[in-house]
């Protein structure tokens, strides 16, 4: 079964990274377009609702992909990882079904009068179809996130006659302390997805000297809103998570900052290789004391290493979580100077001026992407071996008639499928930022007016 | 409480089957009733806004199996693996060709998507109904609570059945015809001019083929599934479910001749909640009926605990009144027939 068991969680690793690119720029995108139509309705301005405009169009883009990615997502529950399902089904079925009933419907039905009805609903009903399209894609991160901290940290469940765990508190479950804190935590990220993109696209054109009164706007948007995500990130979501870590997960917190042995004062390892075999951090670059500190706020503090616990309660993909973790927190370290320096300047009157941070800003459109992924493979790297904490191990959970020649047929389908939607995605990207937000520029036309009825 | 759910879990299908049903029909039928570049973009707009909410029908229905009775989702979606994923293919094919289209004007690009749009959506269709006819069969299903089928074996009724055998591909192409009717009395709804006439007369001919094959159908069902017989023999009520597809299918070939538009697509969305509500009824109480009928997952061995099956049904009820309030606003909002503004096109 060994087999069997990697390929479905290279399966559920493949499609649920490529997805999450998706939605996160969207649940992103969806905080920021409430910001340019609040403004617009404000001032008065139709370059507002210009720039919303044109937002929307890449939000719908990217929209229908992480759409059509994400339906694999809840299928892959019952068809990779059967046995997890029929176990689990009665207590995060909840979650999943809410997410359906509560977030999809109002999303999707608001996106389309979002995109296509602009002129009859006036100003004020337009106004309300950007912010029932954010509420609808906030509330949907929660019922996933609340869905995975039942899995990290299980709350509000019994186990019933027939093996399998059911409901034992709805609000136990849904107001768990840990979604609480990875929703805030999941939800900045993705915010900070969305100011990237949107000040980076900014800083292109003002990089090109096109469009460049939207470029300014884009760019102020992005930084403003960026700098308050990148601080909030770090303190105090970043830091409540990594509190839970330490008391829920304490093996899983010393597979991440490559600790091996217990230590008292023990240092925070910036660089360094973890070598499982030997146990220990090879080339280790420390600074001493700090993670006794940020974990229990004592200098001294004893932190336990991952010799403490038996090697069958360990993460089994211990560098892989290691480096995700680091990449993670390294990037967040650079997005918070990145973000703080361009609100500075903003602040100052500079920031349109300087090219070096404009350059800045663009270049660094893919790194909360590849930050959010690692945090994401923090999260469910190091809740390894369990499958749900404490309860049911990553093997006991895939289907049992699934064969690994079946795994395979479908992972390599959706690479196939994916490459091909993910080249199209940044083709159209490109093309649309290309076309840029003046009006009648568009080939097609504005879709809006396409759907005036008789 | 299992009952409950097991209607509304079939109310749920069943409004994924007339929604997002007639935006597959005009999938499947529209290279064949929009000919120019501007009547393909007219068909495409009779369902842009709504397409993708009446998905969520599918995705929320699956979320409430898996709620209700996760038994049924895990044995269910592993054993019908092969399909499901290609079925996952076809709908990110389809939800790529209806968004990606419209962004390019080019010789290469809108064919392409076009054939694509089609293509997946005809799939989809047949899919759809050799899944329900799988349902109806029976699957192998043994003391472990699963199964596995290949794609296909040798298309009979045997001991190793496949997902398509003669009796699923019947069930699929009549998934097919009566999809394509009810997405053509839709086309025909929204579009004027040359689009409108030429859906009206396709339903009409769809019309015969989904006459002929729903009573095919219908009677070797009985001989199959012996549960079907013995629910309409112990509770006689439940013919109301067969009456009301036939009135609604002699209802779309009247209303086809009377030129009343609203009223033929009722009549089909008629038809096909009777259809399915006959099935769910015929096949009650089991949610997966198997070929030994003593594996069978009935709602009693299916459900989950009753706490979280009360508590859902709470807020259940609660987001379906919402859903039907946004749905409703939003179809309201873009209904009548669509008008493609010429001099918006570069």
């Amino acid at each position: 079964m060994g087999q069997a068991l990697d390929v479905h969680r290279i399966h559920f690793a493949f499609t649920i990274t490529f997805h999450y690119i998706f939605p996160q720029l969207t649940m992103g995108l969806a905080l920021l377009l409430v910001y340019l139509k609040t403004k617009a309705l404000r001032t008065g301005d139709e370059h507002y609702d210009r720039a919303a405009r044109f937002w929307g169009r890449i939000f719908g883009i990217n929209f229908a992909v992480g759409v059509i990615t994400g339906i694999p997502m809840e299928f892959q529950f019952g068809t990779n990882w059967a046995a997890f399902s029929k176990a689990a089904g009665g207590v995060i079925g909840q979650t999943l079904a809410m997410e359906g009933v509560f977030s999809f419907f109002l999303e999707s039905s608001f996106l389309g009068l979002f995109l296509f009805g602009e002129k009859k609903l006036g100003r004020i009903g337009h106004w309300l179809a950007a912010f029932l399209v954010f509420l609808g894609s906030w509330l949907s991160g929660y019922f996933i996130v609340a869905t995975d901290a039942w899995m990290q940290h299980p709350t509000g469940y019994r186990l019933g006659v027939g093996g399998a765990f059911e409901l034992a508190s709805f609000w136990d479950l849904l107001l768990n302390k840990w979604a609480v804190w990875q929703y805030a935590h999941t939800m900045l990220g993705a915010v900070q997805t969305g100011c990237f993109v949107m000040a980076a696209v900014g800083a292109f054109y003002l990089l090109t000297k096109r469009d460049e009164n939207y470029g300014r706007t884009f760019v102020k948007a992005g930084v403003l809103v960026g700098a308050i995500a990148a601080l909030l990130q770090l303190f105090p979501t970043g830091d409540m998570q990594g509190e839970l870590v330490a008391d829920q997960q304490p093996v899983t917190l010393a597979a991440m900052e490559g600790l091996f042995e217990s230590r008292a004062g023990a240092p925070l390892a910036i660089l360094g290789q973890p070598d499982v075999e030997k146990g220990r951090l090879d080339n280790p670059l420390e600074v001493p004391e700090i993670l006794s500190f940020l974990t229990y706020r004592q200098w001294r503090a004893d932190v336990k290493g991952l010799s403490e616990f038996p090697q069958t309660e360990w993460p089994d993909q211990i560098p892989l979580l290691y480096y995700s973790y680091h990449l993670m927190v390294g990037l967040g370290t650079i997005f918070i100077a990145v973000m703080v320096v361009a609100a500075l300047l903003l602040w100052r009157g500079k920031l349109y001026d300087s090219r070096w941070m404009l350059w800045m800003l663009m270049l660094c459109v893919p790194l909360p992407y590849i930050a959010n992924t690692a945090g994401w493979m923090t999260a469910e790297l190091g809740r390894q071996p369990w499958l749900i904490y404490g309860l049911m191990r990553t093997a006991q959970g895939i289907s049992p008639r699934v064969s690994a020649g079946n795994a395979w047929f479908s992972l390599i389908g959706f690479m196939g499928l994916y490459t091909v939607l993910g080249i199209l995605w940044i083709f159209l990207l490109y093309r649309e930022i290309e076309l840029g937000p003046a009006p009648d520029v568009h080939p097609r036309g504005e879709e809006a007016a396409v759907l005036a009825t008789e | 409480m299992g009952t409950i759910w097991f209607c509304a879990v079939a109310f749920m299908i069943a409004m994924y089957v007339l929604l997002d049903g007639f935006d597959l029909g005009a999938g499947a039928i529209h290279l064949w009733v929009a000919k120019t570049e501007e009547e393909r973009r007219q068909v495409l707009a009779s369902i842009a806004p709504v397409w993708d909410g009446n998905e969520v029908w599918l995705v929320a229905a699956g979320g409430t199996i898996y709620f209700a009775f996760p038994a049924l989702y895990a044995s269910g979606f592993s054993g019908f693996y092969l399909p499901l994923m290609i079925v996952l293919w076809l709908l990110i094919l389809r939800g790529a060709s209806i968004e990606f289209r419209n962004h390019i004007k080019s010789a290469v690009w809108d064919p392409l998507w076009d054939f694509l749009f089609c293509a997946s959506s005809l799939l989809l269709a047949v899919f759809f109904g050799a899944a329900l006819g799988n349902v109806v069969r029976g699957v192998p299903l043994d003391a472990s609570g699963y199964f596995f089928e290949p794609l296909w074996t040798n298309f009979r009724l045997g001991e190793e059945t496949g997902i398509l055998d003669w009796y699923t591909i019947l069930v699929g192409v009549l998934a097919l015809l009566a999809l394509a009717m009810h997405g053509a009395l839709w086309v025909q709804l929204k579009t004027s001019g040359a689009v409108n006439s030429r859906a009206g007369k396709l339903a009409g001919l769809a019309w015969w083929g989904v006459i002929v094959l729903t009573m095919l159908v219908t009677a070797v069902t009985f001989k199959i599934q012996p549960q079907v017989k013995e629910n309409f023999t112990t509770w006689p009520v439940g013919f109301v479910f067969p009456l009301l597809a036939v009135s609604g299918i002699a209802g779309v070939a009247f209303e086809l001749r009377r030129r009343n538009e609203r009223r033929a697509f009722l009549a089909s969305s008629a038809y096909l909640t009777g259809m399915l509500t006959s099935v769910v009824f015929g096949v009650y109480p089991m949610v997966l009926p198997a070929r030994e009928a003593a594996y069978s997952l009935t709602v009693r061995t299916a459900k989950a605990g009753d706490y979280g099956l009360k508590i859902g049904l709470a807020w259940w009820i609660l987001g379906m009144i919402l859903a039907a309030g946004y749905s409703t606003y939003a179809y309201r909002s873009f209904a009548g027939k669509v008008a493609i503004d010429k001099g918006s096109r570069g």
